[in-house]
């Protein structure tokens, strides 16, 4: 297959948006987390994907450009990273959910030799300590308290409907789509039932649930989250910081 | 309250292979391996370390302040565990 | 022989503490040389009990400042305006929750729990530094906030590394060495906008004209007027009076003002060349009593945030402790927990 320049760009953008976006979710807890050391935990989750959208976001462009002065419409990420923090369960099941599907696709690109391979086989490290992050806590809340169970339960069934999307093969982005998304229901699955919560049952693909991020249709927190984001930037047009 | 208190670690880092752990500081953490985690993130987040160990502070067994003198003075004057306390010839080398 | 080598949570009464007849004059002798010898105090020495009141009070009252201190930089991190800033941005205040872990475990050493420490910022029964109880109003707040608020809290904190008391002096140490950056991020992020748009340059201006005076402050009321000041001299918590550190720091910001081509609001700043220093106007020592009274513009918001999130990650530690009772001595991941083969 011949991949073009457009289509690595186009690739970067969503993968860079994911990266991006999640990590600005990550950036509230400052000064909010359930005790210090995990401030200094998320904050450490949130560096590595900031390092993560930069690279990728300078393949496709200027990185502040593109963080700063596209519209909703154009941002490529998936739903699920734009969702937002709700309670720490939320915070660790879109963790769980994203770092064990990060970790499959940058492990694989690790291996190849496409044009994200190098950024890959830094970020497999980083996204490792991200999914273990998220399983220890998973498993904490999970087979903590009955109120912890129920929050983690919870949290889990909330945003199980974003996570077909996942796996919607990305163009440029030379990846075994349907062995990722079987080794993630599987390692994911795992994590749940070891931490005494149910897999969750419902849709994971069709209509509005999925399949909607990559092609710019967003949630209505998104654009929320933008506004707050881009405001400064956009206020002064042209100023370097 | 005290469901929510966490014990207390000593956290121990290696800086680089070839140097011992070294005690770093401490933390709180609910279980050894958050303790490592926590460990982790707070004390290398600068690049400071390649292992950690992790310790209950409660675990720990200390010579007392008290015991100074009779834990630490004798061994003051025994300069023969020392090399200087010897007096070689000029020129001998190797020794 | 005793249990816990760096601390003593139980205090004090098993160990180093004076005999039946309560008689510390050889223990009072003792911690006076060491102190007078430039020795290190170490927690399970014998300490007057005034100096360990002192020491907790300080230590627990510049670890409150540092995760309070996380408020007023946090409130900017969701809109820095470049990529590179926001990642600056986040890395310090991450280091502002990892200074404060630091200096509750030196308080730690001293008997008391964090726990303890925690109730009694959320109470109001302790205080931490009223600077924070000012607001940033733009962007260029988080430049001044590095600059002015990071360069005083440095010159007070450089001589705290030489403390008499051991585990302060480390944490200080640790804390000054990734500090260092601090101060240079907020003077390079003041620099661009001075440098920038006439709209920047203004918002830079007013955010120095704002925080300047609260920053003279932080080195706390005049000589004359700081009750504690003597007596942590004389122990050697504190190396320098509050107006020696006031006035170096005035020395070291009026040259660094003038490279960022800024001014900064003191008619009476000038240069006095029989003292071989800046002299500097009035401070307002009614404002600064005033916001330590809890009337600053932020007081309560601060305080109820911190509360908010202290409470709301309740049912969190409760998790993570009742998780720990149950699987207590599983180790599920025996090559990590078995240090020794590390």
């Amino acid at each position: 297959m011949t991949v073009t320049v457009d289509t690595t760009a186009a690739a970067a953008l969503a993968l860079g948006d994911d990266a991006l976006v999640l990590s600005h979710r990550l950036g509230e807890w400052a000064g909010h987390a359930p005790v210090l050391e995990e401030e200094v935990a998320l904050a450490n989750i949130a560096l590595d994907l900031l390092g993560q959208a930069r690279v990728l976001l300078s393949m496709a462009g200027d990185e502040d450009e593109l963080a700063y002065l596209r519209e909703e419409r154009a941002f490529r990420n998936l739903q699920l990273v734009e969702q937002p923090n709700g309670d720490f369960a939320h915070t660790i099941a879109r963790q769980l959910y994203f770092s064990a599907y990060q970790q499959l696709l940058y492990a694989g690109l690790a291996a190849g030799d496409g044009p994200f391979a190098p950024l890959a086989a830094k970020a497999v490290k980083e996204v490792a300590y991200h999914r273990d992050h998220a399983e220890q806590w998973t498993l904490r809340l999970g087979d903590g308290t009955d109120v912890s169970h129920d929050r983690m339960q919870r949290a889990c069934d909330a945003l199980w409907r974003f996570t077909g999307e996942m796996f919607q093969p990305v163009n440029g982005v030379d990846a075994d789509w349907a062995g990722m998304e079987t080794a993630w229901l599987e390692s994911v699955g795992e994590v749940l039932r070891r931490a005494t919560l149910t897999v969750p049952e419902g849709p994971r693909t069709g209509a509005w649930a999925a399949g909607a991020g990559r092609q710019g249709l967003h949630t209505e927190p998104f654009g929320r989250m933008l506004a707050e984001m881009q405001h400064l930037h956009r206020s002064h047009p042209g100023a370097s910081w | 309250m005290s469901t929510t208190d966490w014990p207390l670690w000593e956290v121990f880092v290696r800086s680089r292979r070839g140097l011992a752990h070294t005690h770093a500081g401490s933390l709180h953490a609910p279980d050894a391996e958050l303790a490592l985690r926590n460990a982790r993130d707070l004390y290398t987040r600068r690049g400071e370390g390649v292992s950690i160990w992790v310790v209950p502070s409660s675990a720990i067994t200390a010579s007392s302040p008290d015991e100074k003198d009779p834990f630490f003075e004798p061994s003051a004057d025994k300069p023969y565990r020392h090399p200087t306390f010897y007096e070689i010839p000029e020129g001998v080398k190797h020794l | 022989m005793a249990t816990a080598a760096t601390r003593d949570t139980a205090g004090t009464t098993a160990y180093g503490t004076p005999d039946a007849t309560g008689d510390t004059t050889a223990y009072q002798r003792a911690f006076d040389a060491a102190v007078a010898a430039d020795d290190r105090i170490e927690p399970r020495d014998w300490m007057p009990d005034a100096y360990r009141a002192t020491l907790v009070r300080q230590i627990a009252q510049h670890a409150h400042s540092e995760i309070i201190g996380m408020q007023p930089e946090a409130n900017w991190i969701t809109r820095a305006p470049s990529l590179r800033r926001k990642a600056i941005l986040m890395a310090k205040v991450q280091d502002e929750a990892g200074h404060g872990l630091y200096l509750y475990s030196a308080a730690e050493t001293l008997g008391v729990s964090r726990d303890e420490l925690l109730d009694k910022l959320h109470s109001g029964r302790q205080k931490y530094s009223s600077i924070f109880n000012y607001p940033t109003l733009t962007w260029a707040d988080v430049g001044a906030i590095g600059w002015l608020v990071d360069g005083a809290a440095i010159t007070n904190q450089v001589p705290l590394c030489r403390c008499s008391y051991g585990p302060y002096a480390r944490a200080m140490v640790r804390i000054c060495k990734e500090e260092s950056f601090h101060q240079r991020q907020g003077y390079e992020l003041l620099l661009a906008l001075s440098r920038g748009t006439p709209e920047q340059h203004a918002m830079a201006q007013d955010a120095v004209d704002r925080w300047w005076w609260p920053s003279l402050m932080m080195f706390g009321p005049p000589d004359d007027a700081s009750q504690h000041s003597a007596q942590s001299m004389a122990w050697k918590i504190k190396r320098h009076s509050n107006d020696e550190l006031r006035q170096r720091f005035v020395d070291i910001c009026v040259p660094q003002a003038e490279s960022l081509g800024l001014t900064l609001p003191d008619p009476d700043l000038k240069w006095n060349e029989e003292r071989g220093h800046h002299d500097f106007g009035p401070i307002d020592w009614t404002e600064f009593w005033d916001v330590l009274k809890g009337n600053g513009p932020c007081n309560e918001q601060r305080i109820t945030q911190r509360r908010r999130a202290h409470d709301e990650g309740a049912w969190v530690r409760e998790a993570a402790a009742a998780h720990a009772a149950k699987h207590h001595g599983e180790a599920r991941h025996t090559g990590q927990t078995g240090a020794a083969r590390a």
